[in-house]
């Protein structure tokens, strides 16, 4: 094992999979001269060349629908949004071309495309640069969402995602990119669809995925503390979700608690509600919480944003809660 | 470009009639709810296609536009009866019924949709340029859209994004007239739309895309400038369609004495007239290919109408390659 950046581990995703395929290119806005806004794609110009580390202007509809247009014909473009708040600009691409063009041509053409960037809150940018998408992007079939919270799913799960037939969106965060961790020296991937179990516990499961989680790992930390004995399962990949692992672990600590930084309308948190509560009904000892962001757009002073986004001691909350314990 | 020779002239005749007998026959189909959704029709506007496929390399050049779209797939190669069995929902269409009228596809044949959001095709147009050059390979993309379309944003990156790349596509803008009901004078403050292309310092004009001969001139050299490594160019093909935008428009932002203006300067007319003055063919032989198109017309509409509906577990067989992909169930 060694350890890398959470930034590195992108990279190196990356350029692993263009040395052994040169159909894959990158392209964005300062992907290539400034080493990507977050140096997410250090060294990669020095390394494939102007011709396939792609700087372009900030035409977000134009740059992806062109990602589009060639996957149609040969190549696995990696679409850079310098954030998914600027995807919104060239969501028509993602959700009316690639997401639907393998249907409407009858099969005739796959769309190996990853459209790849930061989602979520990022401390106080406002509305505009706080967003998350993964249930939007999740509801549309034609997409696989994946959004990993470490360097070591980071990198498996975009080998897996750039090696998909099928378009994925692949979230990150700005403020996931420093973070460290162990990976594999060698080739691995990590397949798409599949959840991780955490942490283990027996008392509660907690869902949760991205950078949000670390708050369900604090929580159960000061839980720990009281003995309770928390379980977290992380996504990775919100679309297929993995609703297997979900079952499997309410089934064994009766209690569910979703931590999400999502709106909490309508959003990943409320689909796996839903489906618990449909096949695992008599399992639950208490009513499923959710945990999301605020239904509002994000403030920008601290005092509101500490409100409007979830924390651990929302987590310890909803865990005793669903124990009884408040 | 290839001399446009007697062959030609006569190809040109038939191909139009076929494309404006196919439509027809659409609109009878549609009355009769066989074929339903929307519909666009094409007709008028077949010397735009014609010139244009007299001008192309069929065996690597790539065509993509919006939702009128039924005719040029089959001007590219492919057979008109998938074309109709796909309008009319059938498993031997096009798409095998996933696509309808506004999404024809032909992988074998490099005609690449059939879009039906408004300029949602010109990015892709530019795409498949991008990836021929990537690949160094030596074919050119049409990229057709609307006059409606040009005054998406989409036009405008896309613009950019080609003349920055040099990217092998000509953009022709199909201007029949009308967004829908509205006028492109109602649209636009300045209704030279290949105007538009000056702003990028894009090679552009005018063409009359009522004559195939002009429209085959124009094309033949944006063809041969993205082929030799010249770029983009736009070109703004001047047409008319004679049916509504589809078929539930009832046409009132115009007048019928316009449209009748148009019928004498209409691409057939002007191609049989050629065929006449220049006794290209006799009157028995323009009735031979008459009667051809009118039975190959009926072969599709038989076609059509014989096939089956797909099985509903293709629902699920299209959406991914992924060939296990767990699908949320959406009812018990």
């Amino acid at each position: 094992m060694k350890t890398i950046q959470f930034r590195e581990a992108i990279q190196e995703a990356m350029s692993e999979e263009m040395r052994k395929d040169d159909t894959i290119y990158l392209m964005g806005e300062e992907v290539a001269e400034y080493n990507g806004a977050y140096k997410a794609s250090k060294g990669m110009l020095d390394e494939f060349g102007p011709e396939r580390i792609i700087d372009t202007p900030i035409s977000e509809l134009g740059f992806s629908g062109i990602g589009v247009g060639s996957a149609m014909i040969g190549n696995r473009p990696i679409i850079e949004f310098m954030t998914f708040n600027f995807a919104l600009v060239g969501i028509d691409q993602i959700i009316n071309n690639a997401a639907k063009i393998r249907q409407m041509s009858g099969g005739q053409f796959n769309c190996p495309i990853v459209f790849r960037g930061p989602t979520g809150s990022a401390g106080q940018l406002g509305a505009t640069h706080s967003q998350a998408f993964e249930n939007w992007f999740a509801n549309c079939p034609g997409l696989k969402v994946v959004i990993p919270s470490n360097p070591k799913d980071a990198k498996g799960l975009l080998k897996s995602a750039i090696r998909d037939n099928d378009p994925v969106i692949f979230m990150e965060s700005e403020q996931m990119y420093g973070d460290k961790g162990e990976v594999p020296e060698g080739e691995y991937s990590i397949p798409l669809g599949v959840a991780d179990i955490r942490r283990e516990g027996t008392d509660v499961t907690i869902v949760s995925f991205g950078k949000i989680i670390k708050e369900a790992d604090k929580a159960a930390e000061e839980l720990a503390k009281e003995n309770i004995s928390v379980e977290i399962i992380d996504l990775r990949t919100v679309k297929p979700l993995d609703y297997e692992a979900v079952l499997k672990s309410v089934k064994k600590t009766n209690r569910l608690v979703i931590l999400e930084e999502a709106w909490p309308f309508g959003n990943v948190a409320t689909e796996i509600t839903y489906h618990v509560q449909s096949n695992a009904f008599d399992y639950l000892d208490a009513p499923i919480v959710k945990i999301n962001t605020a239904d509002t757009p994000a403030p920008y002073s601290p005092v509101l944003l500490a409100e409007w986004l979830p924390n651990h001691q929302d987590v310890v909350k909803a865990v005793k809660k669903v124990l009884y314990k408040l | 470009m290839e001399k446009i020779t007697k062959e030609v002239y006569l190809k040109w005749y038939e191909d139009m009639l076929f494309w404006r007998k196919f439509e027809d026959k659409l609109a009878a189909v549609y009355i009769q709810q066989k074929v339903r959704g929307f519909l666009h029709l094409y007709n008028g506007q077949e010397a735009v296609l014609a010139g244009a496929l007299h001008a192309m390399d069929l065996t690597k050049d790539r065509m993509i536009t919006a939702y009128r779209n039924h005719v040029q797939p089959i001007g590219m190669g492919v057979d008109p009866k998938k074309v109709m069995a796909e309008l009319y929902g059938k498993v031997t269409g096009t798409s095998q019924g996933m696509g309808g009228s506004m999404h024809i596809f032909s992988k074998e044949h490099r005609f690449y949709g059939g879009h039906g959001i408004v300029g949602g095709q010109i990015p892709l147009g530019a795409g498949l340029a991008f990836a021929d050059k990537y690949f160094k390979r030596d074919a050119v993309t049409l990229c057709y859209m609307g006059d409606g379309a040009v005054r998406q944003g989409s036009l405008h990156e896309s613009f950019n994004l080609a003349m920055l790349w040099q990217l092998p596509v000509v953009f022709v803008c199909e201007n029949n007239g009308y967004a829908m009901g509205t006028s492109v004078a109602r649209t636009s403050h300045s209704t030279e739309i290949w105007k538009l292309g000056l702003g990028y310092e894009m090679p552009c004009g005018p063409v009359d895309g009522m004559d195939p001969v002009t429209v085959a001139k124009e094309m033949s050299k944006a063809i041969e400038r993205a082929r030799s490594g010249g770029g983009p160019t736009f070109l703004e093909m001047k047409t008319y369609r004679y049916r509504g935008h589809s078929m539930s428009d009832a046409q009132h932002y115009r007048t019928k004495a316009e449209v009748e203006e148009y019928k004498k300067i209409d691409p057939i007319s002007q191609v049989l007239t050629v065929i006449k003055d220049n006794k290209y063919a006799s009157d028995a032989q323009i009735k031979e290919i008459d009667a051809r198109v009118k039975k190959m017309v009926i072969e599709c509409e038989k076609f059509a109408d014989e096939s089956d509906y797909p099985p509903v577990n293709q629902l699920y067989d299209m959406v991914y390659d992924q060939k296990d992909y767990p699908f949320v169930q959406h009812k018990i």
